[in-house]
C-alpha cells in the first residue's frame, strides 16, 4: 500500500467523498429529526396559545373564571338597555334538573344584578356538578363581568335536594353600541368520577377563590 | 466504477476489504451477487427500487380494501331505510374508509413512487437512509393490522369519522380508541421517516450539476410535500396523544368540564389536516407535469412559475385550516381572513392548471393510457378545486356544510385527482419498473370504464348535497333515493373497474412486448437514461448533467 497507483488514489478520494456524504446526511437527518420533535412540541404548545388568543382577541364568548370585584359607586347608564338571555344545558347522561330563575331580562349597562339558577337533583346520591358559561355574541363576553357565579366552583348536590345557585353580575358600560342581546348559556357536566379519582381533581379545579359561597345552599 | 472492482480485487485482497467497507457503491456490487431470494429479499431490503415496489403494492392492497369498504357504504345507501349494516357499523365503515385511503392508499403510494422515481431523476444510486428507508415501509402492515383488527374488538373499531372530533372520539368513543391511536401513531412515524429520507436524498445526493432549478418537477414537488409532512405529521401525533390522555388518563384538553375547549380539538386537527390535503395533492402535481410535456412534445410551459406556485400553496396551506370549521360559531373578521387566504390559494392553483394547458396549446399531443389519465386528472381536478372554492365562501358554507356537497368536492379532488394522477404515473413508468409494454388495450378499458364510473359516482353528490343530504348518516329522506341509486351504481362499477387495473399490472409484470430504455420518445428526464426494466442498482456512477 506503500506506492500508490493512480486508480487506488481516486478510489480513496471516491471514499472521502462517500464518507463526507454520509457525514452531511447525518447532519441534515439529525435537524429534521429535530425539526419534527420541535414540530410535535408545536402541537401541544397549541394548547395555551389557544386559550391565549382567545382570552386577547376576546372571542370564543369564554367568559373569565375569575370572579371581578363588585364596582363601587357605579353609575347605570340609563339611556339604553341590554336585553340578557339565561340558557341552561345539563348534560343529557345528568341526572339534574337544571334552569334559569328567569328566562331572561333587561339590564342597564353597568347595573348589578342577582340572580340566580335552580338545580334538583334527581338521583339518589350526591352528584358533583361543573357548570361551564359561554357567552353569545362571543365579542360580547369581555364586557359581561361576573361578581359571584356558582360556575367558579364544583357543585355538589345530594341526592334528591334542590339547590339555587347565585350568579351576579353586571354589563360593562363601554359595551359596543352594536350589541343588544346577550346569550348567557350554562352547560352542566357530570364530574362525580373524575373528582373521585384524586389524581384527576387537579385536572378539574377550575379558578376557584376561597371567598365565595359554596352552591349548595338550599 | 463496475468495471474497476474486480481490478482491485484481484490487486490488493487488503485494500477490497476496506473498500468494501467503506464504499458502499462497491459494497452494493457485492451485495448483488449474494442478495437474498424470495422473502428475504423484500424484508430486508434496502434497495429503493424494492422498497418502491413494496409501498405501491402494499397501498395497492389498501386501495382495494378501503374500496372494499366505500361498497359496504353505498350498498347500504343504495336505498333509503336501513337494511344491510347496522348504523354503529356503518360509522366504522366511514371512518375506517377514510383513514385507510389518505394514509394507507394515497400516502404510500407516493411514497412508493417517490422511493422509485426520485434516486432515478436526481441521478442518485439510491435513497440516502437505506436502513431507515426499510424501517419506514415495514412498520406501516403493523400499523393498519392494529386498525383493521379494531374492527373486530368488541365494541367495534373508530366509529367517530376520519377526523376523530373530540368528544365524539374521547367521551363517546368505543374501547378501541387506543388501537385507533396508536396505529396513527406508526403511520406518522413512517411517514416522518419517509419524508425526512426523501429531503436528504434531494439535497445531498444530486448528480453533478444537477442544480435546483434543474431538478424534475416531482422532485420538487415531493421536496417541498416532505417539509409539509414534517411540519404537520407531529402536530397529528400530538392531537391524537391528546385524545389517548382525554380518554384514558384523565386530561382535559378537550373537555369543556375540565377547563378544556373541544373545538380547540378542531383547530389542532385542522392546523394538521389542511396541508394534510396538499400533501395528498402536490406530488400528483408534479406527476403531471412530467407525464404532459412528454406526451405533447413540448417542455413544460412556465416550469419556475411551476416550483413558486408549489412553494405558494405549501405555505398558505398553513393559513387556511378555519376553513373546515365556519360553523362552530367564529367571529366575522376570523371568517373573512380564512375565506380570503382560502380563495387565494386559487391563484397558484390556476397557474398550474394554466401552465399545463399552455404546455398541451399547439403541441403534438399523443393520447397514451398515463396521458388520458393525466388530462382527465386536470380536468376533474379543476371541477374538484371549483367546488373548493365554493365551499369556501362563508355564507355558502353554512349551506353546504356536513352534506354530500362535500363528499363531492373531496372525492373529486382525491379520487378523480390524487388516485388519478397516481394511476397516471403507474401507466407511465410501468414499462420502466417492469421491461414491458403494458396490454394498451386493457388500459383503456380501464380508463374508460374509470372515468365514466368515476363521474356517474362522485358528479350527482353535488346534487344530493345542495338538495340537503347529509353525509356520514346511513339513512336518508326517500327524495334522495334516485340520486343515490345512481351513485352506488357508479361505486359499483368504479370499484369494479380497478380489478382491471389489478388484472393488468400482474399481465404487465410476467410479460409482454419488451421495451428499450425509453417507451416514451418524446419524455425527458434521468430515469429514461437506464435501462428497462431499471436494473437493481442505477448510477452507481453519477450521472453528469448539464
Amino acid at each position: 500500500m506503500e506506492s500508490r497507483d493512480p486508480k487506488q488514489g481516486s478510489q480513496e478520494s471516491l471514499n472521502d467523498q462517500d464518507n463526507l456524504g454520509k457525514k452531511a446526511n447525518r447532519k441534515l437527518t439529525l435537524k429534521l429529526v429535530a425539526a419534527t420533535i420541535a414540530m410535535f412540541g408545536f402541537g401541544f404548545a397549541l394548547v395555551p396559545i389557544y386559550d391565549i388568543m382567545c382570552d386577547a382577541l376576546g372571542i370564543n364568548g369564554k367568559t373569565s373564571s375569575v370572579a371581578v370585584e363588585q364596582p363601587i359607586a357605579l353609575e347605570p347608564d340609563t339611556s339604553r338597555s341590554i336585553r340578557v338571555e339565561f340558557i341552561a344545558h345539563p348534560n343529557p347522561h345528568m341526572s339534574w334538573d337544571f334552569s334559569p330563575k328567569v328566562a331572561s331580562m333587561d339590564v342597564h349597562p353597568g347595573e348589578v344584578i342577582q340572580t340566580a339558577y335552580l338545580a334538583f337533583n334527581r338521583a339518589e346520591r350526591t352528584i358533583i356538578g361543573q357548570a361551564v358559561p359561554s357567552v353569545s355574541p362571543g365579542l360580547g363576553a369581555s364586557y359581561f363581568n361576573k361578581v359571584e357565579c356558582f360556575c367558579f366552583n364544583k357543585q355538589p348536590l345530594e341526592g334528591q335536594s334542590h339547590a339555587e345557585m347565585p350568579l351576579i353580575f353586571y354589563i360593562e358600560r363601554d359595551i359596543p353600541e352594536s350589541i343588544h342581546t346577550l346569550t348567557l348559556s350554562y352547560t352542566l357536566y357530570d364530574i362525580t368520577d373524575t373528582v373521585a379519582k384524586p389524581d384527576a381533581t387537579a385536572q378539574v379545579q377550575m379558578v376557584t377563590q376561597s371567598n365565595q359561597l359554596q352552591g349548595a345552599t338550599p | 466504477m463496475k468495471t474497476s472492482t474486480p481490478q482491485n480485487e484481484k490487486s490488493s485482497p487488503v485494500a477490497d476489504a476496506d473498500l468494501s467497507r467503506a464504499n458502499s457503491s462497491i459494497a452494493l456490487d457485492h451485495e448483488e451477487h449474494h442478495a437474498p431470494k424470495g422473502l428475504a429479499r423484500w424484508v430486508f431490503s434496502t434497495n429503493h427500487k424494492d422498497i418502491g415496489t413494496l409501498y405501491l403494492w402494499f397501498s395497492f392492497i389498501m386501495f382495494l380494501t378501503g374500496g372494499a369498504m366505500a361498497m359496504i357504504i353505498r350498498a347500504e345507501l343504495f336505498q333509503p331505510g336501513l337494511q344491510l349494516v347496522e348504523p354503529h357499523f356503518f360509522n366504522q365503515m366511514t371512518t375506517v374508509h377514510g383513514l385507510i385511503m389518505v394514509f394507507g392508499a394515497v400516502m404510500p403510494a407516493f411514497t412508493g413512487l417517490a422511493n422509485w422515481m426520485i434516486p432515478m431523476m436526481i441521478g442518485a444510486p439510491d435513497m440516502a437512509l437505506p436502513r431507515m428507508n426499510n424501517l419506514s415501509f415495514w412498520i406501516l402492515p403493523f400499523a393498519f393490522a392494529i386498525l383493521i383488527a379494531s374492527l373486530f374488538t368488541e365494541g367495534g373499531g373508530p366509529d367517530f369519522g376520519w377526523t376523530f372530533y373530540a368528544p365524539l372520539s374521547t367521551t363517546y368513543g368505543p374501547d378501541s380508541t387506543a388501537l385507533f391511536v396508536f396505529s396513527v401513531h406508526i403511520m406518522g412515524i413512517s411517514s416522518i421517516m419517509g419524508a425526512i429520507n426523501v429531503i436528504v436524498t434531494i439535497v445531498n445526493m444530486r448528480a453533478p450539476g444537477m442544480t435546483w432549478f434543474k431538478m424534475p418537477m416531482f422532485v420538487w414537488t415531493w421536496l417541498i410535500t416532505a417539509f409539509l409532512l414534517i411540519a404537520v405529521m407531529p402536530v397529528l401525533a400530538g392531537a391524537v396523544t391528546m385524545v389517548l390522555t382525554d380518554k384514558y388518563f384523565g386530561t382535559s384538553f378537550f373537555d369543556a368540564a375540565g377547563g378544556g375547549d373541544p373545538v380547540m380539538f378542531q383547530h389542532i386537527f385542522w392546523f394538521f389536516g389542511h396541508p394534510e390535503v396538499y400533501i395528498m395533492i402536490l406530488p400528483s402535481f408534479g406527476i403531471i407535469s412530467a407525464i404532459i410535456p412528454a406526451f405533447s412534445g413540448k417542455k413544460l410551459f412556465g416550469y419556475h412559475s411551476m416550483v413558486y406556485a408549489t412553494c405558494s400553496i405549501a405555505l398558505l396551506s398553513f393559513l387556511v385550516w378555519a376553513h373546515h370549521m365556519f360553523t362552530t360559531g367564529m367571529p366575522v373578521f376570523a371568517e373573512l381572513f380564512f375565506m380570503y387566504c382560502t380563495m387565494l390559494i386559487a391563484v397558484p392553483t390556476g397557474v398550474k392548471v394554466f401552465n399545463w394547458v399552455a404546455t398541451m396549446w399547439r403541441g403534438a399531443m399523443t393520447f397514451e393510457t398515463p396521458m388520458l389519465f393525466a388530462i382527465a386528472f386536470i380536468v376533474l381536478f379543476t371541477i374538484g378545486g371549483f367546488s373548493g372554492l365554493m365551499l369556501a365562501i362563508v355564507p355558502a358554507d353554512f349551506q353546504y356544510h356536513d352534506t354530500y356537497f362535500v363528499v363531492a368536492h373531496f372525492h373529486y379532488v382525491l379520487v378523480s385527482g390524487a388516485v388519478f394522477s397516481i394511476m397516471a404515473a403507474a401507466y407511465y413508468w410501468l414499462p420502466k419498473w417492469t421491461g414491458h409494454m403494458y396490454d394498451q388495450r386493457l388500459s383503456l378499458w380501464h380508463f374508460w370504464c374509470s372515468i365514466i364510473s368515476v363521474n356517474v359516482l362522485f358528479f350527482p353528490m353535488h346534487f344530493l348535497g345542495l338538495a340537503g343530504m347529509p353525509r356520514r348518516i346511513p339513512d336518508y329522506a326517500i327524495q334522495f333515493a334516485d340520486v343515490n341509486q345512481i351513485v352506488s351504481i357508479g361505486g359499483f362499477a368504479f370499484g369494479l373497474s380497478q380489478l382491471i387495473f389489478l388484472w393488468l399490472v400482474i399481465k404487465c409484470i410476467r410479460g409482454g412486448e419488451k421495451v428499450g430504455a425509453k417507451p416514451w420518445q418524446r419524455a425527458e428526464g434521468l430515469e429514461w437514461t437506464v435501462p428497462s426494466p431499471a436494473p437493481h442498482h442505477t448510477f452507481s456512477t453519477p450521472p453528469k448533467v448539464d
